[in-house]
């Protein structure tokens, strides 16, 4: 199993959970987030006084998948999370261990 | 503001329940101001001392009130000297229900209520310099003390019949000395002697509820109609213009401020809109009874564009004006009251003629005696008197509990339930009805 962690723009939320939905995955996590990438922060300015606002709004969205879900769940993420304006944010996986579903107590790909 | 004293003391007035009406109406307004600021303030702190903010406005309603009721009208308006009453009024006693203010066709009652709320906001206004970080014990005994030797004489200086300044002639309509200059130059007394917010210059304050900054803007604009149009005294054609100059000066600020940000930093911003319009408040209220409509656009752009230049020298001098109080109320009411001795017509409530209408400098010179003696008499008053409550009972909270949050510290409160994970509240009964907590669980 692998999860597949996502920081994106929060206003692709919709889009990419239509477009998970689309490809039949049944859970997913979602969390207010803030950092920054390459695009770095912005400016705001209060009577004058400039602040700097290094760490912008994000979501991280997380996904379980099997395996060989992975690649073609990435995909279908890096293509809804797209708008091909800096700051768009990055997606990854890592292997998992083990899962559970915690009201069953089904382990691994059946916890899913 | 009694300056319709010479213009109507020929005929001996009689009640007239229009101005009457007017004057109650206008009292309620000029209220209103003082929640309509708490907002405005409350909203350009951050979101661990908005309740602070808010309170250090509410409590000067209650604490005024009483004091007000107690001595503090008799000690600014009964005539006994040029500088300040006596306690003939004490507990508003002697004051007979159709005893006439002199000169006036309101009655003594209306004038002391209408009078009262001005009372209140003044120091109200000071709050804002001293955001984050000071102790609601110290600041509600300033507040006391404050108005009993600051804000009692200043108004019986400027405005009583036998006021040192009024019978010199300086012309303060609605409170530009009495009210903004008085405040603001409390503030800067105070700043200068108690420690700067933690953080200052480094950290970004940013607002923490622009809305609510302009909600308390509007409620301000919306009450200082009473405030101004109401220091008349009376509802005819000098008020009505008074009311027209404050929305046209207001107006002309708000513009005044946007334009100047727009080319000296980039955006039209709302706190900007707010401040502008604010400024221009500050500013038509010492003018509004001697300019003309025409002069109050040039009140507005003045005051907008000044005040929001001067905004900045907080920083170049290292003052911690936390929201401007200085740069708003203090450089505006100067404007205001100085741009008198330039613009008056001598053709509205008062016949004094300015500069540009061929009155020569008499005017201005007046004026800079008024602004003089009120800023310098303020400034240093409330710089002793601040040191004086440091000394002893400490002026402002620890570093540590400023970090924290004042709001949970001093009030025991949050401003806002955002529950997030550890952060959702548990009742715990046992101070409401005496049982353990633990048993109520169980139960």
């Amino acid at each position: 199993m692998k999860i597949i962690t996502a920081v994106v723009k929060p206003h692709r939320l919709d889009e990419i959970k239509e477009a998970l939905q689309a490809f039949g995955v049944h859970g997913l996590t979602v969390t207010e987030a803030s950092g920054y990438g390459r695009q770095r922060g912005h400016t705001e300015v209060y009577r004058g006084a400039e602040y700097t606002v290094d760490l912008v709004p994000k979501i991280r969205i997380e996904v379980l998948t099997e395996d060989a879900d992975a690649d073609e769940l990435i995909e279908v993420i890096v293509k809804a999370a797209r708008t091909g304006k800096i700051g768009d944010g990055k997606v990854w996986s890592l292997p998992v261990d083990t899962a559970v579903r915690v009201r069953t107590g089904e382990r691994g790909p059946d916890a899913l | 503001m009694a300056a319709g004293l010479m213009t109507l003391a020929a005929d001996t007035p009689t009640l007239d329940s229009g101005s009457t009406a007017f004057m109650l109406l206008s009292a309620a307004l000029v209220l209103i101001m003082t929640p309509g600021l708490a907002f405005f303030y409350g909203g350009m702190v951050r979101v661990k001392s908005v309740l602070n903010m808010l309170m250090m406005s509410f409590i000067a309603i209650g604490i005024v009130t009483i004091l007000w009721t107690l001595y503090g009208f008799s000690l600014a308006f009964h005539t006994n000297s040029a500088f300040i009453g006596d306690f003939s009024w004490f507990g508003m006693r002697n004051i007979g229900i159709t005893e006439l203010w002199p000169g006036y066709s309101i009655p003594i009652y209306v004038f002391a209520v209408f009078q009262l709320m001005f009372a209140i906001i003044t120091p109200a206004l000071i709050s804002g310099a001293l955001a984050d970080r000071v102790k609601f014990t110290a600041w509600s005994l300033f507040i006391a003390l404050w108005v009993t030797i600051v804000y009692f004489p200043v108004a019986h200086m400027v405005w009583s019949s036998d006021g040192f300044l009024y019978k010199h002639g300086v012309i303060d309509f609605a409170g530009g000395t009495a009210v903004h200059i008085n405040a603001g130059a409390a503030a800067l007394g105070v700043i200068l002697v108690i420690r700067k917010r933690v953080g200052f210059k480094r950290d970004p304050f940013r607002p923490h509820n622009l809305p609510l900054v302009m909600l308390g803007a509007g409620l301000l604009w919306f009450g200082w109609f009473g405030f101004n149009a109401g220091s008349w005294l009376g509802s005819d054609g000098v008020a009505a213009v008074a009311f027209t100059n404050t929305q046209v000066a207001t107006a002309a600020a708000m513009l005044g401020w946007l334009i100047y940000e727009r080319l000296r930093h980039g955006s039209f911003t709302t706190l900007g809109a707010a401040s502008g319009a604010v400024s221009g408040l500050v500013a038509i209220t010492p003018s509004c009874g001697s300019v003309s409509p025409l002069g109050a656009i040039v009140v507005g752009v003045v005051a907008g564009v000044g005040c929001a230049a001067a905004v900045g020298l907080k920083y170049k001098f290292g003052f911690d004006d936390s929201l401007d109080v200085v740069g708003v109320h203090m450089v505006g009411g100067i404007i205001g009251s100085l741009i008198i001795g330039f613009l008056a017509t001598g053709g509205v409530g008062q016949t004094a003629k300015g500069v540009f209408y061929g009155g020569g400098f008499t005017q201005l010179w007046k004026q800079f005696l008024g602004v003089g003696v009120v800023l310098f008499y303020s400034l240093i008053v409330s710089a002793i008197l601040a040191f004086i409550i440091d000394k002893t009972m400490g002026f402002t909270v620890s570093e540590d509990t400023e970090v924290a949050g004042i709001d949970q510290a001093e009030h025991a409160e949050t401003g806002y339930d955002f529950a997030g994970v550890g952060g959702a509240a548990r009742a715990v009964f046992s101070s409401l009805d005496g049982t353990s907590d633990t048993k109520k669980v169980d139960a």
